[in-house]
């Protein structure tokens, strides 16, 4: 069967699953719709927890990340994963006792005030849509590249699979198919990764294989180590960056994870605190699955393709792949225009190294007669896709590959579409606007807001803004440098009021968005930037995407000084902030 | 109604299990991933260098160790304050 027809009908059989799910999982209840009940398992949720936070990006291109960034890339290991020790230890369990329904409704009353809900609001829903674009661009992509469907009609078809799911079944919907999701998607991660770190390394286990010796007796690491640098690349193993953006940027990325709502309100969902602890630790065993296995696929295919180009030695006549014959994953890919190839030196073979640097790049042309890198496209996501073909593996293992991608991206947009539209029907509409609804009626608004968010969502996928690879450094700042200070604040600091915590609030947030936007333009707008972004130019030598950390710390000193200064918030304000700190309070 | 004593013990417990986590959490990226990885990178582990292995491999690990080892603590110290959930 050729790979067109098994891929259709690998990602049919994923779609009809979730169209099952999805009817056998109606929400009946305000309940059931926003928090799925209160009833699902902790290992459930922590299955859902992982589909709903590994994005398209953590599926298609971490493992490039990884590839082309080597140790640096290590920040995004740490920032994604460590941001679940916070999660775990700092928010779950006392948002989880508090027990309502949403984010948002949390800060507003914790905070006293329809002011901070509103804030708290605004800051959910610019984070949550910048990084839903990235989802639907995922699906989009997806479809068009594998199933020879366009681009607009792969949207379409994605956003009609949510629709039914998610207006159907709400976080109940949701939750289960995201389990289902999972399976799928770390199933067609890993199956992939085994193959290569045993076809490589001899052993099995990825996570091991990268620490193994390849075929002749050298270690892997330091046989990549060795390569890089003889063609003029930094190794693959030191830091590249400044320490300091290194802490500040997984840092960010730790407090924003978990300030991200819609992985917050994955906790709401399970029985109890207990329950909302081993949530945490499960969600990141099923998560440290795929990021402990990302750098060892960053790391093998990467030498695999540097192989591929240079498979003799280097400067030699004969060192380099003759173009005529190349493999056929090349082949596959180049048409795809994920990987292209030009002959600068007329050799007829394919040259591939570091031209910018100069000393290297000028031995190479008085040498070697180089006359500049001929892979003058190496897209990251490649590390990923094609794996299975450079591994010779099934079609049927390539058909899994994107039904997993399309898998990660689903199961994000849908938590990400569950947080905005609960914030619109149940914060905005009956917590602020019209609070005499019933709850039939909310439930309606409820299925409304979750179907116009998906047509925004789409829209923004349609046409996407061109600043859609710059989003996901503003969702992650925004969170924690807006939500993540207020939240923790709200639980370890009982004298916080709501005037400390909405000046913070708006201190963490405008602090970074203007920082962000100085170095990038306002609104990324290209041109409007107010100065060039790089280092000699940034305040301490921080980088734009490393600024949420310090947006937060601004955050919790203006709201812990204004507080100071200001009248301590009323007793039952006092009593709650007691009451959630505590599982279960017997009748003293 | 102010927190009873015993309350205040049981959070007085929950912090301090909870800073001695975090601190743990700190060393295993911060310190030894990043701040501390070069010299740690002169030892070698198998065909990891160790500042390397705890950036892209050991941090994780010690991460979902941390929050199992902290929910088992706090289950224990909810029984022995009598808060715990049925």
């Amino acid at each position: 069967m050729d790979l067109e027809t098994l891929t259709w009908i690998v990602v049919g059989a994923t779609f009809a699953l979730y169209i099952g799910i999805a009817i056998w999982s109606r929400a009946s209840s305000t309940g059931e719709f926003y928090v799925a009940g209160k009833g699902v398992h902790p290992v459930a949720n922590g299955m859902a927890t992982a589909a709903d936070w590994m994005s398209a990006a953590s599926f298609i291109s971490m493992a490039g990340l990884i590839a082309f960034n080597g140790y640096d890339a290590s920040v995004y290991l740490m920032g994604w994963t460590g941001g679940y020790v916070l999660l775990a230890m700092l928010l779950a369990p006392y948002l989880r006792k508090y027990g309502k329904f949403t984010v948002p409704e949390f800060i507003g009353e914790r905070y006293y005030s329809q002011t901070a809900r509103i804030v708290a609001v605004i800051c959910l829903i610019v984070a949550s849509i910048t990084y839903v674009i990235g989802q639907m661009k995922g699906i989009g992509v997806a479809f068009s590249r594998f199933l020879e469907v366009d681009y607009n009609t792969g949207l379409y078809s994605g956003m009609a699979i949510v629709f039914i799911y998610a207006v159907l079944g709400g976080m109940k919907g949701i939750t289960y198919t995201q389990i289902a999701q999972y399976v799928v998607l770390i199933f067609a991660y890993t199956v992939p990764a085994i193959f290569i770190s045993l076809h490589l390394t001899g052993n099995p286990v990825p996570q091991l294989g990268l620490g193994s010796t390849v075929a002749d007796g050298t270690y892997l690491l330091d046989k990549l180590d060795g390569v890089l640098v003889e063609l003029g690349f930094a190794q693959y193993t030191i830091m590249k960056g400044t320490t300091l953006n290194m802490v500040l940027l997984t840092l960010s990325l730790m407090i924003g994870t978990a300030g991200l709502p819609h992985v917050i309100v994955r906790f709401f969902t399970v029985p109890s605190v207990r329950g909302a602890r081993a949530s945490a630790g499960w969600a990141l065993f099923f998560i440290a699955i795929l990021y402990t296995t990302a750098p060892a696929v960053g790391a093998m295919s990467f030498f695999n393709l540097v192989n591929t180009v240079q498979p003799g030695e280097i400067g030699a006549a004969d060192g380099n792949m003759v173009y005529e014959e190349r493999p056929q994953w090349f082949k596959n890919w180049e048409t795809t225009g994920l990987l292209a190839y030009e002959d600068k030196n007329g050799d007829g073979r394919i040259q591939y190294y570091n031209e910018k640097n100069a000393e290297f790049a000028q031995k190479a042309e008085e040498e070697f007669g180089w006359q500049g890198n001929e892979m003058v496209k190496v897209d990251r996501d490649i590390m990923v896709l094609a794996n299975p073909e450079i591994a010779n593996l099934p079609n049927w293992v390539i058909a899994l590959v994107v039904a997993g991608g399309l898998a990660a991206a689903l199961s994000t947009a849908a938590g990400l579409l569950m947080a905005i539209s609960s914030a619109v029907s149940h914060d905005l509409l009956k917590g602020v606007f019209k609070p005499g609804i019933s709850e039939k009626q909310e439930l309606m608004a409820a299925r409304i807001a979750m179907a116009g968010a998906i047509l925004v969502a789409g829209w923004l996928g349609l046409h996407p803004p061109g600043f859609a690879a710059q989003v996901v450094a503003l969702a992650f700042g925004l969170a924690a440098a807006s939500l993540f200070p207020a939240l923790i604040m709200g639980i370890f600091n009982k004298r916080l009021n709501s005037t400390g915590a909405i000046t913070g609030m708006l201190v963490g947030l405008f602090s970074t968005l203007i920082y962000i936007f100085w170095f990038k333009g306002w609104f990324f707008i290209p041109g409007t930037e107010m100065m060039a972004n790089n280092a000699d130019n940034w305040f301490l030598g921080i980088q734009p995407e490393s600024f949420g950390a310090v947006g937060a710390l601004l955050n919790f000193i203006t709201a812990w000084v204004v507080s100071k200064v200001t009248t301590p918030p009323p007793d039952h304000i006092q009593h709650l902030v007691e009451d959630i700190r505590v599982p279960h309070q017997r009748n003293a | 109604m102010e927190l009873s004593g015993k309350m205040r013990e049981y959070w007085v417990a929950n912090l301090k299990l909870l800073i001695g986590c975090l601190v743990v959490w700190f060393i295993a990226s911060y310190l030894f991933g990043i701040i501390l990885v070069e010299p740690l990178n002169a030892i070698q582990i198998g065909g990891y260098k160790l500042g390397f292995w705890f950036a892209q491999q050991g941090s994780i690990y010690t991460f979902l160790v941390l929050i199992f080892f902290y929910a088992w603590r706090m289950n224990k110290l909810d029984r022995q304050y009598d808060v715990h959930e049925d």
